[in-house]
């Protein structure tokens, strides 16, 4: 055989020299990767319009998040007609640069969420959540009437906003002052319910992006 | 020559007890959430039995618990036997299976009660995690000091991929992994949006890669040369095949992001190497293969092999439709739909389990002093029952995934979407329990696995069978780590 393989065969009797081999060439990939998405979004500065999760609404997001919504549910409209059709404006990145974990999901089956905000009143959000077939016979999301009868903990709350400061979210002195008083008598029921509601509503009020979250590329017609 | 040296089996028979256990309670988990998506009505308004709080369970039960454990156990046996020593470290060996344990169990007896990072694949607490990346450290200790103290120069190319999922675990687990903890049940992970979406997808994909690919094909290749009887068709093809599929899997995580808001360099990045991918995977998947010729009468007279042959045709089908999968105009139809969940499956349930099933029965009885498993009918029934509930589960969710696809994007000439979102549901309901009832028979064939292997271990646990002797090589100069002597 040629004989660039007698340098190969080195590495097949030397397991260190493998081992440092197969971690070079397993952290090419990441690093080319997520290296400029990182330094891309320690640069971003947010726009005027996107702001942290307010208290209740930020423990809505971790009901969210706990209870395994995005198992079933997208947050993340793809730059398809057929999508932007059925849900709206095309997500773009700023719309979930607080949201840790991210929440786009990897399955539908049940419908997009990034844009729910306001469809629906209070009241079918509520009625929906705690039995999905009160609403849609066929539905087979699960109901989850225990949220309603959860109080929320509104000094945990602080604990939680304090962590996100310290990762890097601008949430002021006066925005943890207030936290407590916001989750006062509520469940979490209601947090996750004003959670949905805010879902997209980063829009402007005449239904369309500012211009300055657009993104240049062209939506792909449906073929 | 001395002969005092033995292999060390009992670790890998606790591991293979383990991987028969969290095969059934894993794949059961599967059975119950395929029934609830058909019958909502069994999440019986119970927050832990819920859907959404039980399919984490599901996939951290098939992947890291069964998977796992066979990984383990057969990485313990195969590090042995191919080069000729018996496991160095024994005590931190006995160490890496109770803690591996201990973290399967607490992660499964947490997540249904709400204690979750939700990170798909990775959804256990950070100190949980801890404890997983402290095992795994050891794991890797054992397995680089058993190859340190080889008597074979050569390390066997199943080593290779045995390390490259060692290594590269690693590092996934605790880049995927870096959070602030709030308090010991939350935390929240430094990354957000964007930049956690791909750190999550180079992990997600790099699970596939490394845990459910790589590993795997460590036990490939050495149990179906063994099992087949036969030298690996092509040894050198294997080599390179590792170098290309180690390095390029890493690059391919971002076709999980495809028409996101991820920038588009990145989705086409992740598209290219994905096409790329397909040819070290069906490398392998040929190398495999061809290994058979010559052995093709075993498939009539061995149910273990008819197993290898069939995961290997899967393993082959699943890449070619991953690298489908990856190509944006498709990835446009199958994205969010359960043709993703076909592919996982085709690719788990297909390669993945019968790999694992075809080595547990080809390692067993030598790992129990029997010369063959207690029942050849039995794994006859388990291969049948497994073939069958595998194509009813991947026929069903194509045709769903297809069927969803194409009706979400469905318009009338006027350009208005034709369907209500309902309506797909309703179109793949019937499918779903047709998935069901293909689980069914993947979990009982698992059942009939189990039983059969219990009945296989009935000297081992009277304590009757005696170790095997490691069969020491001539001296060679450099070859010679002097004999462990079985009290170590
Ligand atoms: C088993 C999958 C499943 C899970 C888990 C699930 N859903 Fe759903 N969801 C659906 C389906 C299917 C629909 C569509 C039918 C309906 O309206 O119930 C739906 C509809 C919705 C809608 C209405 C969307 C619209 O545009 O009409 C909202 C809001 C919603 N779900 C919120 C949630 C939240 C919040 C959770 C977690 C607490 C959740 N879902 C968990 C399957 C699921
Ligand atoms: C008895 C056999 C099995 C059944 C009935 C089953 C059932 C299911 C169900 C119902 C889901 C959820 C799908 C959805 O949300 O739409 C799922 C997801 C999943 N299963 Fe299984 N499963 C089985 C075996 C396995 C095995 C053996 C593995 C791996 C080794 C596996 C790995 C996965 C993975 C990775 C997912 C997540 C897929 C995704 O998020 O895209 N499953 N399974
Ligand atoms: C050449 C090899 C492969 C390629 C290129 C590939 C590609 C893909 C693509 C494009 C997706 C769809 C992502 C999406 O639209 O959301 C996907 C999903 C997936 N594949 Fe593969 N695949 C390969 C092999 C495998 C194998 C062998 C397995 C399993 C054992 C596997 C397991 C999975 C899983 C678990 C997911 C679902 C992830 C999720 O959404 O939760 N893949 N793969």
């Amino acid at each position: 055989m040629a004989s660039g393989y007698r340098y190969f065969e080195t590495v097949e009797k030397h397991a260190g020299l493998l081992g440092i081999g197969i971690a070079i060439m397993v952290s090419l990939g990441g690093l080319a990767e997520i290296t400029p998405l990182f330094i891309r979004a320690q640069q971003m500065a947010p726009p005027a319009n996107v702001k942290p999760y307010d208290a209740l609404r930020l423990a809505g997001k971790d009901i969210y998040v706990r209870e395994g919504c995005y198992l079933c549910h997208s947050q993340m409209i793809r730059a398809l007609v057929a999508e932007t059709e059925r849900y709206g404006h095309y997500s773009v990145a700023e719309e979930s640069m607080y949201d840790r974990p991210h929440q786009w999901g990897s399955k539908r089956t049940g419908p997009d969420l990034a844009r729910v905000g306001g469809k629906y009143s209070d009241d079918w959000q509520r009625q929906h959540l705690i039995n999905p077939r009160k609403t849609e016979l066929e539905s087979n999301m699960p109901g989850y009437p225990w949220l309603a009868k959860e109080a929320l903990d509104p000094s945990d709350i602080l604990a939680r906003m304090r962590t996100l400061r310290r990762l890097g979210d601008p949430y002021t002195d006066a925005d943890l002052a207030a936290a407590p008083a916001a989750l006062e008598g509520k469940t979490a029921l209601d947090a996750l319910v004003a959670y949905l509601q805010g879902l997209g509503t980063t829009l402007s009020a005449n239904g369309t992006l500012p211009d300055a979250m657009l993104d240049p590329s062209a939506l792909e017609p449906a073929p | 020559m001395q002969t005092t040296e033995t292999y060390n089996d009992y670790i890998v028979r606790l591991f293979l007890l383990a991987a028969a256990v969290w095969g059934i309670v894993g794949m059961s988990i599967g059975v119950l959430v395929a029934a609830q998506m058909a019958w909502p009505a069994l999440n019986f308004d119970i927050s832990w039995l819920t859907f959404s709080r039980l399919r984490p369970n599901h996939t951290f039960g098939v992947i890291f618990a069964f998977g796992g454990s066979a990984l383990m156990g057969t990485c313990y046996y195969v590090v042995q036997r191919t080069g000729h020593t018996r496991l160095a470290l024994p005590r931190l060996a006995n160490f890496t299976f109770w803690g591996w344990q201990l973290a399967c169990f607490l992660a499964m007896a947490t997540m249904p009660f709400g204690i979750t990072q939700s990170k798909e694949y990775a959804e256990p607490e950070w100190p949980i995690d801890i404890l997983i990346a402290v095992v795994w450290v050891s794991f890797g200790a054992v397995f680089f000091a058993t190859l340190a103290r080889r008597r074979i120069r050569h390390i066997y190319v199943a080593n290779w991929y045995y390390g490259a999922f060692i290594i590269a675990v690693a590092l996934l687990h605790i880049v995927n992994n870096l959070v602030l903890p709030v308090s010991l049940t939350k935390s929240y992970p430094i990354y957000s949006g964007v930049v956690d979406a791909m750190v999550q997808w180079w992990y997600g994909h790099n699970a596939v890669a490394f845990f459910l690919t790589a590993g795997f094909l460590g036990m490939m290749y050495y149990f179906v040369p063994r099992q087949a009887e036969q030298p690996l068709w092509s040894y050198r093809f294997s080599i390179v095949n590792f170098w290309a599929l180690i390095s390029v899997y890493m690059w391919a995580g971002s076709h999980h992001l495809i028409y996101t808001a991820l920038p588009d360099w990145v989705q086409s990045v992740g598209t290219v190497f994905s096409l790329v991918l397909l040819m070290p995977s069906w490398g392998s998947a040929a190398n495999g293969l061809l290994t058979f010729n010559g052995s093709w009468h075993k498939l009539r007279t061995d149910p273990a092999a008819k197993f290898m042959v069939i995961s290997l045709v899967f393993y082959g089908a699943s890449t070619f439709e991953g690298s489908m999968m990856a190509v944006k105009s498709v990835n446009e139809l199958s994205h969010y739909t359960d043709w993703t969940i076909a592919h996982v499956h085709s690719g788990s349930i297909g390669w993945v389990a019968m790999i694992t099933i075809g080595s547990l029965y080809a390692m067993a009885p030598r790992a129990l002093g029997q010369p063959q498993m207690y029942s050849r009918n039995g794994m006859e029934l388990h291969f049948w029952l497994h073939v069958i509930g595998l194509l009813l589960y991947v026929i069903a969710m194509w045709a769903a995934g297809v069927t969803e696809g194409v009706m979400w994007r469905a318009t009338d000439a006027n350009g208005a979407l034709i369907y209500p979102f309902i309506n797909s549901l309703l179109a793949v309901k019937p499918l779903y329990v047709i998935r069901f009832g293909g689980g069914l028979m993947i979990v009982a064939g698992m059942v009939v696995m189990a039983w059969n292997l219990w009945h296989t271990a009935a000297d081992a646990r009277k304590n009757l069978i005696t170790p095997i002797p490691v069969p020491i090589p001539e001296p060679e100069a450099q070859q010679m780590p002097p004999p462990l002597s079985a009290a170590r």
